[in-house]
C-alpha cells in the first residue's frame, strides 16, 4: 500500500472519529453553527481526499452526506432520521475504509441505497412530517429505527444510536442495576472519548455476521415494546466481548503495518525543546566562564564534549520538529493532475522551495489549507483551454507554489495565471449575503473586496462542483493559518491571475544571531537576515555619504540606504555617525544597511518572547540571555524596515529586485531620485540606476570641442544637460547625477536634487519624447520619468552601439558563489550591454526567477557551493518559463563528464572561469542566434 | 527578614484574619505588597534597557535564567528616578504568567495587618496614586499604602484607554 493511502487512512479515521462525536453533539444542539461547520469541513476534507485518491464509493457517499449537511446549514430542520442517516453513511464509510486498509482497494459494492436516501432527504424542502416529533413517543423512535434498519445493511450500530437516545430520553433507568451500570458506560463515553466503545460495538457486529442478526432482532423488539434499551444492551455488550479477541488480534496486525512512526504529544516535544534551550543556555554560560579563566582545572575537555553533545542534541530535537514543506506538497501533483482531467483543463504545477523546512506543527496546520487553495486555483482560477486561448494565453495554465524563508518567517505563495478574481461577482455576492451594504461595497477597493472570499460559506461559483464551490475552504484556510499566527494575502488581477501569499512566523526556539553593539548596548540580529558586513569610516574605501541628511552607502556601485541603529532606537542625539559597521540586511526584496558601532560574534541564542508590555515595539522580535548572563534584545529586521519606512516621510528603502526593472513592474515600490531640470516640472529617475550624486565646482568643467567634460576619478567624464532649458553652469556649483557602466561614466547635469522617494511607479508612456519614459504621479505630483538610455548615446559611442535597439538590452543572470568573481564579471558583462542580476546561490537564483524576473541569458558557475550549478539548470529546465533560456556554464576546468551533462541539460556553452574573452564571445554567439530568432 | 507583629491597636486575637505584607519604600513612603503575590526579593545587578519602551519599564533582568521585566515603582508613581542608584532592590511578582521585577528603593520587613483596619484612600490623595492603592494602614509611626499589584502592572492598558 502506498504511503499516500496509509496517510489518508490515518487521517480520515481521525476525521471520522471527530465527526462521530460532533454529529452527536450537533444533534443535541442543532442550533450550534460552530459544530455544524466543523462537521461540514471535515466531511468536505474527506470527500476531497477521496476524490483525488480515486475512491469513487467513498467520494460519492461523502458528497451525498455533505449535500445533506449543506441543507442543514441553509436552515433545514435537523431531524433524528436525517442525523441517523448521516451517521449510518459515516459507518458505511468506515466499513469501506476498513476494507481498504485490509485489501488496499475499495471493496466492490454499491451505495446507491444510502445515496438515494440522502438525496431524497436533502431534496425534501420541509422535513419529513412523520420524523418531526420523534423524541417524545418511543413508538415513533422505534419506527425510525425500523426505517434505518431496513435501509442499512448492517443495522447494529444504528440501533445502538437509537438506544443511546432512548436512554437519554428516559432519564431514570430504574431497571436491573447491573444492566443499568453497563448501559451507563456506553452512554457516558460518547460524550468524551466515546465512539471508541461504540466503534467496537459496530465492528463487533460487522465482524461476527452469524450472531448479529439475532442481536438485532432483540433490540428492535424491545424498543418497540416500550421497554427500551436496558434489556437490549446486555446482549450487545456480550457481543462485543465475544468479538473482542478477533478484534484485538486484527487491530494488532493493522498497527504493526501502520506504526513506523510514533506520534508524540506536542507538549512532550515542546517540553523537550524548552529543556534543550535551557541546556544550551547553561552550556553557553559554562563556555563563557571557561573562556574567562585561564586556568584549566581539567574540566575544559569534558566541557568541550558537553558542548558538542549539546549541539547534537539540539540538532536532533530541532530535527524532530522540522520537515521540508515538500512533504505537504507530495499529494498536490496528483491532485492537480486528477483535477485537470476532471475539469478538462490543462494545468501545470510548478513547485519551488520544496526543501524549505518548517516546524512540523506548523506544517500540519497548513497542509489542508494548501491543498484547498491549490484545488481552488485549479477549479476557479485556471480557465478552460478555449477561454485561455481566447484571452491570448497559452492553453496550459500554471499553478506555482513557492516557499522560502524570509527574515523570521516562511512565505508560501500560491499563484495561478488564471482569470483572477471576479470582483464584481464578489461585490454582488457580499451585498446579497448582507456582509456589507452597497454603499460600503462601492467605497471598497478591489483588495478589500477580495478579502470577502475568506468569509464562511462565501462562494461565487455558479454551480457546485464536486471539487469546490461550496464556500468551504477559504474561511478554513484563513482560520487555520491565523491559528498559528500567520497571515494570508490575496493579490489578483483580472485576466492575469491570483496570488495568495501566506506568511507564517518561524517560531524557531533557537537561532543563530549576530551580536552587535550600539551606544554601549548589545543587540542580536538574526543571522538569516544578514547578508554581509562592511566596516565604514570616513577615510576608508567605504564611507557614509548623505543626501539631504539621509545616510547612504555606496556598495559595489549601488546605493544602499543606511539606518543608524542608535537613531531608530532613540539612543543618540548625534546623527552624524560615520564610523562603525554596516550590517547589510535583506528583508524580502528590500536591502538596507544597519549602522552599528561594533560587531562581536555569532551566537546561538534561545529566543524568548517579549513581555506583553513590550510586544508593541516593532523593532524587537524577542529577547535572549547571552552566555555571559546579559539580557539582549533581538532586532526584528522586518520591524526595523517597517518602522523606518513609516517614521520618515520618505522611504529610503530601495527595492532590490524591482529597481532593476522599474519600468516593467508597475505595482512594485521603487525608489526614485527626484530632481529638477531647467523647467519647473519635476523629473525622476530610478535610484538604482544612479551610481553617484556629485556636486562639482562649475569652473572645473572643461569644454572640449563644444562639449562639456569634467575630470572625474582620473578620467574624462562627459556631461549632458537633463533638458534643453537647462544650461550647464559656468560658475558656482553644478549638481550631477553620475551614471556608470563598467569603466565609462556620464554626468547628467540637473538644476537641483529634490528628494529620494519610494512610490509605485505607474508610468503613462509618452511616445513622442525619447528623453522621457513617460510621466508618473510621485508623491501626488506629476513627475517626468527620465529615460537614461536617451542621454547615453549623446555622449558615448560605446553606449550608442548597444543602445541601438531602443534600450531593450538583454538581461542576464549571473550565478556565482564567489563575490570576487561576481565583482569581476559584472562590469565586463555590463560593458557588453547586459542588464546584470546576480545571485550567490542556486536558491537565490531560483527565487529571483520565480519572482518573475525576466532573464534572457543565465551565466552560472557549475560548481556552486551547496547546490550544484547543474541542479540549478535542471530546475530551470523543469520550469516552462525557463526551459529554453540559454545557459552558459562556468567552470574552473571543464571535464568530459561535465560536458556530457551540460549537453543533456542544453547548456549552450561551457567556458573556463578565467576566460573573459571566451565568455564574451559565447555571449555574442548566443546573441546572434537570439536575434535571428527574434 | 523578621516577622514583626505591629498591629496598631495591639489586637492580636484576630490572627486568623490578618494579612501579611512585604513592605517597601519609595521616596520615603512605606508601601505594602500582599505577601501572596511576592515571589522573591532580589538585588538588581545588571539591567538591559529597552529602547522605545514605555517609561515605566526600566529594562529587562536576568533572574536565574529567566527574563524578567523590570518596572520602576518610582516612575509608576510619577516620581523621578534616584540620581544615585547604588544597590537597587526589586520585588519579584507574577502577573498573567509573566515575571516582573518591581524596582523599589528599599525592601523592609513583613508586617501582619488586619484588613478590617485598612482605611480608604484619603479623598485628596494624588489621582495617580489612588488607582494603585487599595487603602491605607495606620502604623504607629507612619502610614502604609497597600499597593494593588495588578493595577501597578496594568499601565499599558491604562494608556491604551487614554
Amino acid at each position: 500500500m502506498d504511503d499516500l493511502l496509509l496517510e489518508f487512512l490515518t487521517e480520515t479515521n481521525e476525521h471520522l472519529e471527530t465527526v462521530d462525536v460532533e454529529m452527536v453533539r450537533f444533534e443535541q444542539d442543532p442550533n450550534n453553527e460552530a459544530i455544524l461547520s466543523n462537521i461540514f469541513r471535515l466531511v468536505h476534507t474527506i470527500k476531497g481526499t477521496c476524490g483525488f485518491l480515486g475512491l469513487p464509493r467513498l467520494e460519492a457517499l461523502a458528497h451525498a452526506a455533505e449535500t445533506l449537511m449543506g441543507k442543514f446549514r441553509d436552515g433545514m430542520a435537523v431531524t433524528t432520521p436525517a442525523v441517523s442517516l448521516i451517521l449510518s453513511t459515516l459507518d458505511r464509510i468506515k466499513e469501506i475504509l476498513g476494507e481498504l486498509e485490509r485489501q488496499g482497494a475499495e471493496p466492490e459494492g454499491s451505495d446507491g441505497d444510502l445515496i438515494e436516501l440522502l438525496d431524497r432527504m436533502a431534496s425534501q424542502e420541509p422535513p419529513a412530517p412523520e420524523a418531526a416529533p420523534p423524541p417524545k413517543a418511543p413508538q415513533s423512535t422505534g419506527a425510525a429505527i425500523h426505517q434505518v434498519l431496513e435501509r442499512e445493511l448492517k443495522p447494529g450500530e444504528v440501533s445502538l444510536d437509537e438506544l443511546e437516545r432512548a436512554f437519554q430520553e428516559a432519564p431514570g433507568p430504574e431497571k436491573s442495576t447491573t444492566a443499568g451500570t453497563l448501559t451507563y458506560q456506553v452512554l457516558e463515553r460518547p460524550l468524551k472519548p466515546g465512539e471508541v466503545s461504540l466503534d467496537d460495538l459496530e465492528r463487533a457486529f460487522r465482524e461476527a455476521p452469524g450472531p448479529a442478526p439475532l442481536v438485532i432482532d432483540k433490540p428492535v423488539e424491545k424498543v418497540s415494546s416500550e421497554k427500551p434499551a436496558a434489556p437490549a444492551s446486555p446482549p450487545a455488550i456480550q457481543q462485543k466481548k465475544n468479538a473482542d479477541s478477533p478484534e484485538t488480534g486484527e487491530s494488532g496486525e493493522g498497527i504493526s503495518g501502520k506504526v513506523q512512526t510514533i506520534r508524540v504529544n506536542v507538549d512532550t516535544l515542546e517540553h523537550l525543546m524548552t529543556m534543550v534551550s535551557e541546556l544550551v543556555l547553561t552550556r553557553n554560560q559554562l563556555l563563557e566562564i571557561a573562556r574567562r579563566s585561564s586556568e584549566d582545572h581539567g574540566y575544559k575537555v569534558p566541557l568541550q564534549r558537553l558542548s558538542q553533545v549539546t549541539a547534537e542534541l539540539q540538532d536532533g530535537v530541532m530535527k524532530t520538529r522540522m520537515q521540508p514543506i515538500g512533504n505537504a506538497w507530495q499529494k498536490l501533483p496528483r491532485v492537480v493532475r486528477d483535477l485537470s482531467n476532471e475539469l478538462s483543463k490543462k494545468i501545470d504545477l510548478v513547485m519551488q522551495g520544496a526543501d524549505t523546512e518548517l516546524d512540523r506543527q506548523v506544517l500540519e496546520v497548513i497542509k489542508d489549507p494548501l491543498t484547498h487553495m491549490v484545488r481552488n486555483s485549479a477549479d476557479h482560477g485556471i480557465e478552460n483551454p478555449a477561454d485561455r486561448k481566447a484571452a491570448g494565453k497559452s492553453e496550459k495554465g500554471t499553478i506555482r507554489l513557492n516557499a522560502y524563508h524570509e527574515g523570521g518567517s516562511i512565505t508560501i505563495e500560491i499563484a495561478d495565471d488564471g482569470k483572477g478574481l471576479n470582483f464584481a461577482a464578489i461585490r454582488k455576492k457580499a451585498g446579497e449575503r448582507g456582509i456589507a451594504s452597497d454603499a460600503e461595497l462601492e467605497r471598497m477597493s478591489d483588495a478589500q473586496v477580495a478579502k470577502f472570499i475568506f468569509h464562511p460559506g462565501f462562494s461565487t461559483a455558479a454551480k457546485v462542483t464536486s471539487v469546490s464551490g461550496r464556500g468551504v475552504g477559504m474561511d478554513v484556510v484563513k482560520t487555520n493559518i491565523e491559528l498559528i499566527g500567520g497571515t494570508v494575502d490575496i493579490r489578483s488581477e483580472q485576466g492575469r491571475g491570483t496570488t495568495f501569499t501566506i506568511k507564517i512566523p518561524l517560531t524557531l526556539a533557537i537561532v543563530a544571531a549576530l551580536i552587535v553593539s550600539s551606544k554601549d548596548q548589545r543587540f542580536a540580529i538574526p543571522q538569516i537576515a544578514v547578508s554581509e558586513l562592511v566596516r565604514v569610516s570616513p577615510t576608508s574605501e567605504h564611507s557614509i555619504e548623505r543626501i539631504n541628511g539621509t545616510p547612504i552607502l555606496r556598495l559595489r556601485d549601488r546605493l544602499l540606504p543606511i539606518v543608524p541603529l542608535s537613531k531608530v532606537m532613540g539612543l543618540s542625539g548625534n546623527e552624524d555617525a560615520n564610523h562603525g559597521f554596516v550590517v547589510v540586511t535583506q528583508v524580502a526584496h528590500q536591502r538596507f544597511g544597519i549602522l552599528v558601532d561594533g560587531v562581536f560574534h555569532t551566537e546561538e541564542i534561545v529566543v524568548k518572547p517579549m513581555s506583553t508590555k513590550l510586544r508593541h515595539i516593532q523593532l524587537f522580535s524577542g529577547n535572549t540571555i547571552l552566555g555571559d548572563g546579559a539580557v539582549v534584545l533581538i532586532i526584528d529586521p522586518n520591524g526595523l524596515a517597517r518602522m523606518v519606512g513609516s517614521e520618515s516621510d520618505r522611504n529610503e528603502f530601495q527595492s532590490d529586485a524591482s529597481a532593476e526593472q522599474a519600468v516593467v513592474a508597475a505595482d512594485e515600490m521603487t525608489s526614485l531620485l527626484v530632481f529638477r531640470g531647467g523647467s519647473e516640472s519635476l523629473k525622476a529617475v530610478p535610484l538604482s540606476l544612479v551610481t553617484r550624486l556629485e556636486e562639482i565646482e562649475a569652473s572645473t568643467i572643461e569644454w572640449s570641442s563644444g562639449r562639456p567634460v569634467v575630470q572625474y576619478r582620473g578620467r574624462l567624464m562627459p556631461l549632458v544637460s537633463c533638458d534643453e532649458e537647462l544650461t550647464i553652469k559656468r560658475e558656482g556649483m553644478q549638481s550631477l547625477l553620475v551614471f556608470s557602466d563598467g569603466d565609462v561614466s556620464m554626468g547628467l547635469a540637473v538644476a537641483e536634487i529634490v528628494d529620494i522617494v519610494e512610490d509605485k511607479l505607474d508610468i503613462e508612456l509618452l511616445a513622442e519624447r525619447s528623453d522621457l519614459v513617460g510621466s508618473a504621479v510621485v508623491r501626488g505630483r506629476t513627475t517626468e520619468i527620465v529615460n537614461v538610455a536617451h542621454y547615453l548615446p549623446m555622449v558615448l559611442e560605446t553606449w550608442s552601439r548597444k543602445e541601438r535597439k531602443g534600450g531593450s538590452e538583454r538581461s542576464l543572470l549571473l550565478v556565482d558563489s564567489s563575490t570576487f568573481f561576481r565583482d569581476m564579471l559584472v562590469p565586463v558583462l555590463k560593458a557588453s550591454g547586459y542588464r546584470v542580476q546576480t545571485a550567490s546561490t542556486a536558491q537565490e537564483a531560483v527565487r529571483l526567477l520565480s519572482n518573475g524576473l525576466h532573464i534572457d541569458v543565465v551565466v552560472t558557475d557549475l560548481e556552486l557551493s551547496g547546490h550544484s550549478g547543474f541542479a540549478l539548470v535542471a530546475s530551470l529546465r523543469a520550469d516552462p518559463h525557463h526551459s529554453t533560456t540559454p545557459v552558459i556554464g562556468l567552470t574552473v576546468k571543464p571535464d568530459p563528464q561535465q560536458i556530457a551533462l551540460a549537453r543533456k541539460l542544453h547548456i549552450s556553452e561551457i567556458v573556463s572561469k578565467i576566460d573573459r574573452r571566451g565568455l564574451l564571445s559565447a555571449l555574442a554567439e548566443l546573441n546572434g542566434t537570439l536575434e535571428e530568432a527574434a | 527578614m523578621k516577622l514583626v507583629d505591629s498591629t496598631p491597636s495591639g489586637n492580636v486575637k484576630a490572627a486568623s484574619r490578618q494579612m501579611e505584607f512585604v513592605t517597601v519604600t519609595v521616596a520615603g513612603q512605606l508601601l505594602g505588597l500582599p505577601i501572596s503575590r511576592v515571589h522573591d526579593v532580589f538585588v538588581v545587578s545588571e539591567m538591559t534597557t529597552v529602547p522605545l519602551a514605555p517609561g515605566e519599564i526600566a529594562g529587562l533582568l536576568n533572574l536565574r535564567g529567566r527574563v524578567v521585566t523590570a518596572v520602576s515603582l518610582r516612575r509608576r508613581l510619577g516620581l523621578g528616578d534616584i540620581p544615585d542608584a547604588g544597590r537597587r532592590m526589586a520585588v519579584g511578582l507574577e502577573n498573567q504568567g509573566e515575571a516582573y521585577g518591581l524596582l523599589v528603593d528599599d525592601v523592609g520587613e513583613v508586617l501582619k495587618l488586619n484588613p478590617d483596619e485598612m482605611q480608604p484612600n484619603p479623598v485628596h490623595m494624588d489621582r495617580g496614586w489612588v488607582g494603585l492603592s487599595q487603602g491605607v494602614h495606620q502604623l504607629r509611626d507612619q502610614l502604609l499604602i497597600v499597593l494593588d499589584v495588578d493595577a501597578v502592572l496594568a499601565f499599558e492598558t491604562e494608556r491604551e484607554a487614554a
